[in-house]
């Protein structure tokens, strides 16, 4: 373990405890004398690689680190922003909001990309795309699509094969879920064509990538569609078992996101840790079991990116959730 | 000594530059006050197209309102400063969705309405438009509201206030140097003209013909008259001068020769001497008649010299010849040293006046039985000099004495009047010459006449 000390809290959380988090973990000393407070929605281990590197530079200083669902992360720091000095997220429209709704403070004298940051509160870190992790064995004679419209067409063909095997979101439980599922809407038709194939195939929704992965690892799942590909890309000790395929059709890619919360107790820690953060050539980038960090150096136009703008808030709108939720568990659900 | 008061060149100065730099601050004033409407204008036109948009997916539906607005509807709202965006849908009054408590606005009939209010410690720019709805049997309004942040709209109205005021500070720069120019060529003709009046010599009084500018021509032509009317009442002095001069002389001739007369029928002695003093008084009277008279013609001539080819020695010779036997009646011996030919191109009259008047002077200082020597000859120029072996002119007043009617400190007992220098003076500066008075050592005075 690169990290000290890791303590998992999830059973806490499921004895009814007032936490509403899944796990908590610290790193470095936990006696040191400054204690950064991170809510993120990355998973203990993929953070462990920024959280060591930090630690390694900044003396005395242990990061608190909290992991929570996304929908969770943004409902706990708008209840108590005081406790958290940076929330980092794969929800980029809920990241956006935040900033938008004055919950992330501004940190002026960055030199970033405008593209990649909004109003210098809110900083993208990662560029992750959605992948459609299939299970190997099961597509080892036809070979694994590689398209959406490869997929309809594979799952239409042998429906007995994969009834029960087709996993995906739960765009009403996870964030991130929805956020894929918006976006691929507004792409294309096909998402939905997809949907309803899938609905078909009674699907099997889940509220995390990890989850799927080891499904579709163990064989309880065939095709899981909209997986985080950094997850699954971390995943080295299933890849015999899982492919990950980024559709050639399109790709939906997601930023990780970064905020320094406005009300935390310490903001000039918490701009240290972005200033680290957000300079990205520190830590190890190659190691497929960190995160795949943002490639600045491309201009805006090559990043095929969610992009940071006010339309995200379009389909967090109470009327338009509504009516996509509707018509997408019309779909899926059947 | 003429009181100035402010100065023309001052005066416009200051007008012009003040007026360039109220000017120029109107002129950023006005750019600015125009672009800052014009900015606001944008962005409510596109805050408008927005509630356009999200109002024109306003649908009902089995009852229940549905807006199902595009994504571009918010994705217009994306600024260079990432402004921050709110709004609101309201039905019949209460919010649907969207931000509560964002600021509302009756627009009562209007299609849309653009106002700026707070909200979340932020200054919003918000547009609010409405619309009504109607399903089968039931009736509803939908308002909606889009705000943003004013972040790029103050960057751009910064940037315009900085280039508008870099063109303000340009243009009055411009508009100082053009007004030192205007200033400056306004200036010119009256420099000129001051140039022109001040170069003239002391007896040009005629009228300035030189061409001025049409606002100045009122003050030239009655400088011109002024100068007119001064020349005439000149003239006519000198005229009188001249008419008193010649009337007076012929009657003292007259009392002269019949005080003379009586002299020789005078025996007591007391009485011829009071005879001689009235010949004398006399004498001195008709002397300062003639060069009253030498003095109006010198003066008349100047102005209309009459030049001529001239031997100067034989003009010279002739005058020390006629004055011979005055000075022989005081045994004082004229002397001449001349070169045969000294030719010049002068106003021989004058020329004889100035000479006569300086032997004459040299004659009257000179005590008896001295020589008074005369030269005539050239060097750089031709010249004639006088000296005698009196007392010479006193040193501490030399140049003042060709002044008229003055007279040396030491010629008291002299009869004279004190033109015979300024006489010679005012010929010799008419031919562009000059007059050089000097001493002689061991006494004596010397007057040089050059032309």
């Amino acid at each position: 373990m690169r990290y000290l000390l890791a303590l998992v809290f999830s059973v806490w959380a499921a004895l009814g405890a007032a936490q509403d988090w899944e796990a908590r973990a610290l790193f470095g000393d936990p006696d040191a004398p400054k204690v950064l407070r991170v809510i993120s929605s990355t998973d203990i281990d993929l953070f462990a690689a920024i959280a060591d590197s930090f630690i390694a530079r900044a003396d005395g200083v242990t990061i608190d680190y909290y992991v929570a669902g996304t929908a969770d992360l943004d409902r706990i720091l708008r209840k108590s922003p005081e406790k958290f000095d940076v929330a980092i997220s794969s929800a980029m429209d809920l990241q956006f909001k935040l900033a938008n709704d004055g919950y992330a403070r501004v940190l002026e004298g960055f030199d970033y990309p405008d593209w990649a940051e909004w109003r210098r509160s809110v900083f993208a870190f990662t560029s992750e795309p959605a992948a459609i992790v299939v299970n190997r064995a099961a597509f080892a004679g036809a070979g694994a699509p590689q398209s959406r419209q490869q997929l309809i067409r594979a799952l239409r063909s042998t429906p007995e094969l994969f009834r029960g095997k087709v996993g995906t979101y739960d765009v009403r439980q996870s964030a991130l879920g929805y956020l894929f599922a918006t976006q691929d809407a507004r792409t294309s038709e096909t998402f939905w064509r997809l949907a309803e194939v899938m609905g078909n195939l009674d699907a099997r929704l889940y509220c995390c990538s990890s989850d799927m992965i080891e499904d579709v690892a163990a064989g309880r799942l065939l095709v899981a569609y909209n997986v985080l590909g950094s997850y699954a890309e971390a995943r080295q000790d299933l890849s015999d078992q899982i492919q990950i395929i980024l559709p050639s059709d399109f790709q939906t890619i997601m930023m990780r996101t970064a905020l320094v919360s406005a009300a935390g107790p310490n903001p000039d820690l918490a701009r240290d840790f972005m200033e680290h953060l957000l300079a990205p050539h520190d830590f190890p980038q190659i190691d497929a079991s960190a995160l795949p960090l943002l490639d600045l150096s491309k201009p805006a136009l090559e990043q095929s990116t969610i992009q940071l703008e006010p339309a995200l808030l379009t389909y967090l709108d109470r009327l338009k959730a509504q009516r996509f939720l509707q018509e997408w568990a019309d779909a899926i659900i059947q | 000594m003429i009181r100035s008061s402010a100065s023309l060149r001052r005066r416009l100065t200051v007008v012009l530059i003040g007026g360039a730099a109220v000017l120029a601050l109107v002129l950023y004033l006005g750019v600015r006050l125009y672009a800052t409407r014009i900015a606001q204008q944008g962005q409510d036109s596109i805050l408008r197209a927005s509630v356009t948009t999200i109002l024109d997916t306003a649908v009902m539906r089995d009852g229940t309102l549905e807006i199902d607005f595009p994504y571009a509807a918010l994705a217009m709202l994306t600024t260079a400063s990432d402004d921050r965006v709110f709004y609101a849908i309201l039905q019949d009054g209460a919010l649907v969705s969207g931000y509560d408590g964002l600021p509302q606005r009756d627009i009562a009939g209007a299609d849309a309405a653009s106002w700026s209010a707070a909200y979340q410690g932020a200054e919003l720019r918000l547009t609010t438009a409405a619309r009504r709805l109607y399903a089968a049997d039931s009736e509803t309004g939908i308002t909606v509201t889009v705000a943003q942040t004013q972040d790029a709209l103050s960057v751009t109205l910064s940037q315009i206030s900085r280039n508008v005021a870099l063109f303000g500070a340009g243009f009055f720069l411009l508009a100082t140097a053009l007004s030192f120019w205007a200033t400056a060529s306004t200036i010119g003709p009256l420099k000129r003209l001051t140039q022109s009046v001040t170069r003239r010599g002391p007896q040009d009084l005629s009228p300035v013909t030189k061409p001025v500018p049409a606002e100045m021509v009122p003050l030239v032509a009655s400088l011109n008259s002024l100068m007119g009317r001064l020349d005439q009442s000149l003239t006519r002095s000198e005229d009188f001068i001249a008419e008193a001069a010649h009337r007076v002389r012929t009657p003292l001739a007259t009392v002269r020769s019949h005080a003379e007369t009586t002299l020789q029928r005078v025996d007591k002695e007391e009485n011829r001497t009071a005879l001689r003093a009235m010949i004398r008084a006399i004498d001195e009277s008709s002397r300062a008649a003639g060069q009253l008279l030498d003095h109006a013609m010198t003066t008349f001539r100047a102005d209309h010299l009459d030049r001529q080819e001239v031997n100067l020695t034989e003009l010279v010779a002739d005058l020390v010849n006629r004055l011979e036997p005055v000075a022989e009646m005081k045994d004082i011996a004229l002397i001449l040293h001349a070169e045969t030919r000294v030719d010049v191109s002068a106003d021989p009259i004058l020329l004889q006046n100035a000479i006569r008047n300086l032997i004459d002077n040299a004659l009257k200082y000179s005590p008896a039985e001295s020589d008074i020597e005369v030269t005539v000859a050239r060097a750089d120029c031709a010249f004639v000099s006088i000296c005698d072996a009196g007392p010479g002119f006193p040193t501490d007043h030399m140049a003042g004495l060709v002044d008229r009617f003055a007279r040396g400190a030491n010629a008291k007992g002299i009869t004279g009047s004190g033109l015979g220098l300024t006489i010679a003076q005012d010929v010799a500066e008419a031919h562009n010459g000059a007059l050089k008075l000097s001493n002689r050592e061991g006494g004596g005075a010397c007057v040089i006449f050059s032309l």
